[in-house]
C-alpha cells in the first residue's frame, strides 16, 4: 500500500484500489467454506475504537478480523475512559502501548484519525470521522459494483441522492466513483447540498426528473435529527418522501439501488424497492465483510505477497 | 416542482360578459398601446379591437368619452381575513371591494387564523372561492408553520396545491440562516418568497415613524432602519444564493438604496410599494386617526418622494395595497392602542392617479404597467391584457367622476381607509374580470 494509514479516498492510489479489490475477490471462497476462518493474521492485533455509535461498521471489522484470526479489542465511547474527560491523544497512547498493529477508528470530528495516527506507530483505518470521510464504505461500494457490473466501471452514471451535506458517505464515494471514471451526479433538497460541491466535477440535481439516465441510484439516508424545528433542512419526512424518496415509479426496471444503511423505509426509499432483488443493499453488507478482510490484510501486509496464496 | 403551471387564482362562475365599449382611451402597457377604441366583448373575451365598432344584438353598449379602459390591476398583498377574521372581511366583500377598485386578481397572505401552512388548508381556501369571490383570488402559504418562524412548511405539497409563492408577512423571518433554508428549499417549487424586512428589536415599542412628528406628539417611534438593516440583510442572503426574493411594502429611501445596489448587481428581487406610501406622509398622523396607522408606517416627504420616483423608474417593480381590514370597533381606539393596517383596494388607482399622473410624477402607461403586468408577471399569471383573443380583464375608469370614500363605496366589511371620509376625484366605474362583469358602478 501506497501509505500506512487508510484515512481518507485520497490515501489511495488506483493501484492500491485495485489490489484491494482483488483480494477481497480472492477472500471470498473462504466465506463459502464450513469452517470460514484462515490463519493469516494469526498473532496480529487490531484495536477498534468507536466514538461514535455504530452496528455495521463495528461488526463487519469485528467479524472480518475474527475471520483472519487476528486478536481484537473493541473500545467503546460508553463506558470506557473516553467518557470520563480523557483525550483523544491519551486514548490513542494507551491504547498503542498494547503495540497493536491496526487501530480501526469512528470518531464524530473530521480528521479525528489524521490526528491519531500522529500518536501511534500503529496503522489507522478511519471507519469514518464526522461527514468527511468513510474509505471502506466506498471500497466496499466500489466492490459491490465490481460483482454486480464487473471490472469495467468506466463511463457508468450513477446517482447519489439526499442529504449530501452531512454525508461522509457520499465525500468517500465520490472521489471513489470517480477514481473508477465513474460520471457522478449528486440529487437532494437544495438545504442539504453543500455549497459549492459543483467543484468536485460533479453534477448538482434538485429533483428526480434525471433519475432515469443513471445506472446506479445511491440513496443516503435521511436523519430524523435533521428535521428538528430549528433546523429546518426539511419541513417534513413526508414532503421528503414525496420529493425525493425512490420507489417503483422512480425506478427502471434493471437499475441497479444502493445504500449505505440503516435504510428508513416509506422516507428514501419505499420497502418495495428495499426488497427488490435489483437493489443491492445486502450485497454491499456482504462485500463489506470480504473488502474489510482484504483492507486489514493489505494495511498490515502491503503489496509483499499474494492474499489467495496465503489464504 | 419547476417550471409546472398550476392554478393559482380561483373565482365563482358568472354570465360571461357581451358588451361594446365606445370611445374610451385605451391604455395597455403589454401592447403600448394608447389610442381612443371601440373595445368589444363577446362571451367574456376581447372580440375586436376598433373604431366604429357596431354592436352585435344583445351586447350591452355603453358610451366612454374620455374614460380611460386599462388591464384590470394585480393585488400580490392583500389580507383576505379568511380564514378566522370574516367579521372584518370575507372572501364577498373583499372581491367586492377589489372589483369596484379595477382589480381582476388579487393573493391573500397567510397570516390567518389558522395560518395558510397546510395544503389541505388552501385547498379548502381555494374551493371557498370558487363559491364566494367575484374576482379571481390566490393565496400565499407561510414559510413557516404557525408563523413561528420554526419549522418550514411542506413548500413543494403547498405549490402544488396552488400556493402564489411563500411569505411569513406580518412577521419578519427570525433570522438569516431561516431565510436562507427558505430560500433554498423554495427554489425547488419555482415560487418566491415575500419578506416583511423588519427589525422588531427596533420597532417594539414603536406606533409610527421615528422622526420629528413622533418626537412632537409622545408617539414610539419606529425607525426607518429597521427596515432598511432588515431589506439589506435579505438582499445579502438572496444574492448569495441567487435565490427569488421579494421584499413587501417598501417605504423608506435607504432601502431604495439597498435594492438599488443589488438589482444593478442581477439579483433576482422585487419589491412593492403601497399606495399610501406613495401619496402620505408621518405629518398625517398628527391627526391621531388610526386610519393613518400601518406597518410600515407613514414616512417623511424625502421618503415618500423617492419611493415615487423609485416606482417610475421601475426600481420598485409594482403596487401592492397591502389590504389590511380591521372592524370599526378595533380601530376606534386611541391611536396607541389601535391595530397597523388600512385597507387599500377600493381607492388604489384613484388615488394614484390623482396624485401622482395628474401632477405628472408617473406617466399612466407606466402606472398601469406597475399596477396590472408587473404584480402578474411576479405572480406568474398571464398579465391582463386588451388584446383581441384574451380573456376580458380590465376596468374603465372616469377621472371627471368625484365620489366620497365611505362604507357604500369601499364595500370592504371595513372601512379602515386613509381616505375615509374624503372626497376623491376618478373613480372605477366598470370592471370586467375572468370574462365576467364584477362591477358597475351605473348598475
Amino acid at each position: 500500500m501506497t501509505k500506512r494509514d487508510l484515512l481518507s479516498m485520497d490515501d489511495l492510489t488506483r493501484t492500491d484500489v485495485d489490489l484491494i479489490l482483488d483480494t477481497a475477490e480472492s477472500f471470498l471462497p473462504i466465506l463459502q467454506r464450513d469452517i470460514k476462518k484462515v490463519p493469516t493474521l494469526r498473532g496480529r492485533t487490531i484495536v477498534s475504537y468507536f466514538h461514535e455509535a455504530s452496528t455495521r461498521t463495528s461488526s463487519s471489522f469485528d467479524l472480518a478480523a475474527k475471520r483472519l484470526s487476528a486478536d481484537t479489542i473493541a473500545l467503546k465511547k460508553s463506558g470506557s475512559a473516553i467518557e470520563k474527560g480523557e483525550s483523544l491523544k491519551d486514548t490513542i497512547l494507551t491504547l498503542s502501548a498494547y503495540s497493536p498493529d491496526i487501530i480501526v477508528m469512528r470518531h464524530p470530528s473530521a480528521g479525528a484519525c489524521r490526528l491519531a495516527a500522529r500518536y501511534t506507530p500503529a496503522s489507522v483505518i478511519n471507519a469514518g470521522d464526522g461527514k468527511y470521510q468513510h474509505p471502506t464504505q466506498c471500497l466496499l461500494d466500489l466492490f459491490t459494483l465490481r460483482q454486480t457490473f464487473g471490472r469495467a466501471l468506466d463511463g457508468m452514471k450513477i446517482s447519489i441522492v439526499g442529504d449530501i451535506l452531512h454525508s461522509r458517505v457520499a465525500r468517500s464515494d465520490i472521489a471513489g466513483f470517480q477514481m473508477m471514471g465513474m460520471d457522478v451526479t449528486l440529487v437532494g433538497p437544495p438545504t442539504m447540498m453543500p455549497r459549492a460541491i459543483e467543484s468536485l466535477g460533479v453534477r448538482v440535481e434538485h429533483d428526480l426528473s434525471n433519475l432515469h439516465t443513471a445506472d446506479v441510484i445511491y440513496l443516503l439516508r435521511i436523519q430524523r435529527e435533521r428535521m428538528q424545528a430549528g433546523a429546518n433542512f426539511l419541513p417534513s419526512l413526508r414532503e421528503y418522501a414525496r420529493v425525493w424518496g425512490v420507489d417503483r415509479s422512480r425506478v427502471r426496471p434493471g437499475q441497479k439501488v444502493m445504500h449505505p444503511g440503516p435504510i428508513n423505509r416509506g422516507v428514501e426509499i419505499s420497502g418495495e424497492i428495499a426488497d427488490d432483488p435489483d437493489t443491492l443493499i445486502l450485497e454491499q453488507v456482504e462485500a463489506g465483510l470480504s473488502t474489510r478482510m482484504a483492507i486489514l490484510y493489505r494495511t498490515i501486509v502491503g503489496y509483499s505477497d499474494s492474499a489467495s496464496e496465503e489464504a | 416542482m419547476a417550471g409546472t403551471t398550476t392554478q393559482r387564482l380561483w373565482c365563482k362562475r358568472a354570465a360571461k360578459a357581451d358588451l361594446l365599449i365606445k370611445g374610451a382611451r385605451v391604455v395597455d402597457p403589454t401592447t403600448g398601446l394608447d389610442e381612443v377604441k371601440d373595445v368589444l366583448v363577446r362571451r367574456g373575451r376581447i372580440a375586436a379591437l376598433g373604431d366604429d365598432l357596431e354592436p352585435p344584438r344583445g351586447a350591452t353598449v355603453r358610451e366612454a368619452d374620455g374614460c380611460l379602459l386599462m388591464p384590470g390591476f394585480v393585488d400580490l398583498h392583500a389580507h383576505f381575513r379568511v380564514p378566522g377574521g370574516e367579521d372584518a372581511e370575507d372572501l364577498a366583500s373583499l372581491t367586492a371591494a377589489a372589483a369596484a377598485g379595477g382589480y381582476v386578481a388579487a393573493f391573500g397572505m397567510a397570516n390567518t387564523d389558522p395560518v395558510v401552512d397546510n395544503a389541505a388548508l388552501l385547498e379548502g381556501l381555494a374551493q371557498r372561492a370558487q363559491a364566494e369571490a367575484s374576482v379571481p383570488v390566490g393565496f400565499h402559504a407561510a414559510v413557516t408553520r404557525s408563523l413561528q418562524g420554526e419549522q418550514l412548511t411542506e413548500m413543494v405539497e403547498l405549490a402544488a396545491a396552488g400556493a402564489v409563492a411563500f411569505s411569513d408577512d406580518g412577521v419578519p423571518l427570525r433570522d438569516a440562516d431561516l431565510l436562507r433554508k427558505a430560500l433554498q428549499y423554495a427554489s425547488v417549487t419555482g415560487r418566491h418568497i415575500a419578506v416583511h424586512a423588519e427589525d422588531r428589536s427596533l420597532t417594539r415599542k414603536g406606533v409610527m415613524h421615528e422622526g420629528a412628528v413622533s418626537a412632537r406628539l409622545g408617539l414610539g417611534g419606529m425607525p426607518s432602519i429597521a427596515e432598511s438593516i432588515e431589506v439589506e440583510r435579505a438582499l445579502e442572503v438572496a444574492a448569495y444564493e441567487d435565490a427569488r426574493l421579494h421584499v413587501c411594502h417598501v417605504s423608506t429611501a435607504a432601502a431604495l438604496e439597498h435594492l438599488a445596489r443589488f438589482k444593478e448587481r442581477g439579483v433576482p428581487v422585487t419589491a412593492e410599494v403601497c399606495p399610501h406610501h406613495l401619496t402620505l406622509t408621518d405629518e398625517a398622523v398628527v391627526t391621531l386617526d388610526a386610519n393613518v396607522k400601518m406597518n410600515p408606517p407613514l414616512r417623511p416627504e424625502a421618503d415618500r418622494a423617492a419611493l415615487v420616483a423609485a416606482l417610475a423608474e421601475g426600481l420598485i417593480d409594482c403596487v401592492a395595497t397591502d389590504h389590511a381590514p380591521h372592524c370599526a370597533d378595533d380601530k376606534e381606539v386611541p391611536f396607541e392602542e389601535a391595530p397597523f393596517g388600512v385597507i387599500g383596494l377600493g381607492t388604489a388607482f384613484a388615488v394614484l392617479y390623482g396624485e401622482l399622473v395628474s401632477d405628472g410624477a408617473i406617466d399612466l402607461l407606466t402606472l398601469v404597467d406597475r399596477m396590472s403586468s408587473a404584480p402578474a408577471r411576479i405572480a406568474g399569471i398571464p398579465q391582463p391584457s386588451i388584446r383581441k383573443g384574451v380573456e376580458a380583464g380590465f376596468c374603465l375608469f372616469d377621472p371627471a367622476d368625484t365620489w366620497t370614500v365611505g362604507r357604500h363605496t369601499l364595500h370592504s366589511r371595513s372601512q379602515n381607509s386613509a381616505w375615509l371620509g374624503k372626497e376623491l376625484r376618478g373613480r372605477i366605474i366598470l370592471t370586467v374580470a375572468a370574462g365576467h362583469v364584477v362591477w358597475d358602478a351605473g348598475a
